[in-house]
């Protein structure tokens, strides 16, 4: 069996994935994973995803050599695939679009979305709006403080945002609370999961949509530089990104895949958000995979400088990967982030989404311990406009 | 045959139906548990049916995320839920306790090492929300090897060809989500409640409990009419919730004895 021939039929990456939900959600998903086993097969379906991403996201998204970064770091190359030229500003409007095409197949009306950093909220009511669908985004009461400039992106393009207040107000809160809306309007409604995590088929579909991001790197790094790349980076909330960018390179041995999880204040300091790097296989959300919790199998709140990635659990076929030796995983903290964030603003004109700043972090890490020749590719998977508040309240700034 | 076995059939040769409520273990309070799973016993409930507190309670409504939170608020984990039913068993020996909660808890305590505990504490059944027949191997063979009753749920949405799949691994009774949605939603549609009652039968020899809904005497009749246990979750809870101190067991009782009326009205 090949790596890139999962999950099995009922969503397994290894021990991994799988369908962990009440009852209630089960005929749903099982509607879910047919359709989306039809569409996935049917050229229409394929044709039409393919050209909203070229003329709505406006895709392919380039690959740049950011040479002034590399020159700086002093080391390998350091080519960005800029996702954050997307339309909406992110990787995360691929998967909105491929999901919100399913739920017009379905003939759903009405979508529903959690949302951490708000930019998978904000791509979700795009696409509503693009498709002319109701749009609820569920957001942890404490994100919606502090990506405010994205409730209101989400309000403007017609989206009802529900604040939520249990557990730890934050993404996983949002995501309870969406399933919960879920199980009950159920005929209705469609789920746009926003990341690569989730009870099956969900996992593989969010990957599936994502995987348009290293298609296009295999045939774009060989145009600018004769070859594949030596590692890839991509940082790791729910896992999208990194899956989207790792995939199609994972029958490629040579290629270093590295996922960056979000240190917070540090793995020691249990202040962060970094499952791969410091936690242990558990359920939670639909699916088995690695997990941040107590001694009691409890879910631990989670630190983060970036909402995106504030998030205890993973998508399990990063799990999978982990385990497999192919991928590795590691985790950046806070102040790196906010360094690598400020070194992109200066050397190369591109204010990074603080997410992606975890793995252009992990980039300067590398970098210089390989050689001038050598070739990393950073998914720079969303811009920082979002972020400029929580970066001013950093530096003591009131905008 | 378990405890719960026994209970059915000894409420069916008295014609009457069976009484299920459900509380979380450790809300309001640690020490408060145990008298009110007794309080719950003599106001003439049947089965208890123990929450174990989860910090992500995916299918639950407001009213039991609360408690949950409640009670993780007072650090009560599986371990103390399994210490709290060793504890009434020292004076209940007859009411069948079934624990409800989600996967992580026990699957982070390992499940041979859950079972073995929950056995020797005197736990009859387990029902993991989050465990679906599908991902119940090396789960639901364990619960049954070490004598406890896996119990699953079906739902509106549960296609006729998923009953019998269900029916295949599950143990004790089966629990019927009467309605769409979490725990603590409202509207009852007794049709077709007792339409799918009739389905489940023809798949399924194990007694059916309905649950979701539930508020007062009247709809406890109701259901009792056409299923064979009557669950009450969220109603319980809310007078958990709102009970000033102290009080909160005799409300509880009360409410429970209203309850008892009304299932045994239906069997009248
Ligand atoms: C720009 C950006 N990058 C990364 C992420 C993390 O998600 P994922 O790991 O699914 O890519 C987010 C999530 O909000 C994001 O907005």
């Amino acid at each position: 069996m090949k790596l890139t021939d999962l999950p099995d039929s009922r969503g397994h990456f290894g021990p991994y994935g799988g369908i962990f939900v009440a009852e209630t959600l089960m005929a749903a998903l099982e509607e879910l994973r047919v359709e989306y086993d039809k569409a996935r097969n049917d050229p229409a379906f394929i044709a039409e995803f393919e050209y909203e991403l070229k003329h709505y996201v406006g895709r392919p998204s380039p690959v740049y050599h950011a040479k002034r970064l590399s020159e700086q770091y002093g080391g390998a190359q350091i080519f960005l695939k800029r996702e954050d030229l997307n339309h909406t500003g992110a990787h995360k409007i691929n998967n909105t679009i491929g999901q919100a095409l399913l739920a017009r197949r379905m003939g759903k009306k009405r979508v529903i979305a959690e949302t951490g950093a708000g930019q998978h909220g904000v791509a979700s009511a795009t696409v509503a709006a693009r498709y002319g669908m109701e749009c609820v985004v569920y957001m942890g009461a404490e994100d919606v403080i502090r990506q405010a400039p994205n409730v209101f992106r989400m309000k403007l393009l017609g989206a009802t945002v529900v604040p939520v207040s249990s557990g730890s107000k934050t993404l996983k809160d949002a995501l309870n609370e969406a399933m919960r809306d879920w199980v009950t309007n159920v005929e209705s409604t469609f789920y746009i999961l926003g990341t690569a995590a989730g009870p099956h088929p969900y996992p593989m579909l969010v990957r599936d949509f994502q995987c348009v991001i290293g298609r296009e790197c295999l045939t774009q790094m060989p145009e600018l530089t004769g070859r594949q790349p030596d590692a890839v980076i991509a940082c790791v909330g729910g896992g999208s990104n990194a899956i989207g960018i790792f995939h199609p390179y994972i029958p490629y041995e040579d290629v270093r895949l590295i996922g960056v999880e979000a240190g917070g204040s540090g793995i020691a300091s249990g202040k962060h958000a970094a499952p791969l790097s410091a936690g242990s296989p558990g359920v939670l959300h639909g699916f088995r995979s690695y997990l941040m919790q107590d001694e009691n199998g409890q879910i631990i709140e989670t630190h983060s400088i970036s909402a995106g990635l504030d998030y205890p659990g993973v998508g399990p076929e990063h799990s999978w990967l982990k385990d497999a030796g192919r991928a590795e995983y590691v985790a950046i903290n806070d102040d790196e982030a906010m360094a690598a964030f400020h070194d992109l603003c200066r050397f190369e004109g591109i204010i990074p989404a603080l997410e992606s700043s975890h793995a252009v972090a992990q980039a300067k890490k590398l970098a210089p311990t390989m050689k001038k020749d050598q070739i990393i590719l950073v998914n720079l998977s969303g811009r920082g406009d979002k972020d400029i508040d929580t970066v001013a309240k950093l530096s003591g700034i009131t905008l | 045959m378990s405890r719960i076995g026994q209970t059915f059939i000894a409420l069916k040769a008295h014609n009457k139906k069976a009484l299920i409520p459900f509380i979380t273990a450790g809300d309001p309070g640690k020490g408060l548990t145990v008298p009110l799973m007794h309080a719950l016993v003599e106001a003439g409930a049947d089965i208890i049916e123990l929450g174990v507190p989860f910090s992500d309670p995916m299918a639950d409504g407001p009213v039991i995320q609360r408690a949950s939170e409640r009670a993780l608020a007072n650090k009560v984990g599986l371990k103390d839920v399994l210490a709290m039913t060793a504890e009434f068993r020292k004076t209940n020996t007859t009411t069948p306790v079934v624990l409800m909660g989600y996967a992580n808890p026990i699957e982070h305590m390992g499940y041979e090492t859950f079972a073995l505990a929950a056995k020797a504490a005197g736990v009859d059944g387990v029902l993991t929300v989050d465990i679906p027949p599908e991902e119940s191997a090396g789960v639901s063979d364990v619960f049954k090897a070490h004598g406890l009753d896996p119990i699953f749920l079906l739902s509106p949405t549960t296609p006729e060809s998923r009953v019998e799949q269900v029916a295949a691994v599950a143990g004790g009774f089966i629990y019927y989500v009467s309605l769409k949605g979490v725990t603590g939603s409202a509207n009852l549609d007794m049709d077709e409640v007792a339409q799918k009652i009739a389905m489940i039968r023809k798949h399924c020899s194990l007694p059916v409990g309905v649950g979701f809904g539930i508020r007062d005497a009247a709809t406890a009749e109701a259901v009792a009419r056409i299923a064979d246990a009557v669950v009450v979750g969220s109603r319980i809870v809310s007078e958990i919730e709102s009970a000033p101190e102290g009080a909160c067991a005799s409300r509880v009782g009360h409410l429970v004895a209203e309850l008892r009326r009304g299932v045994d009205a239906a069997s009248k």
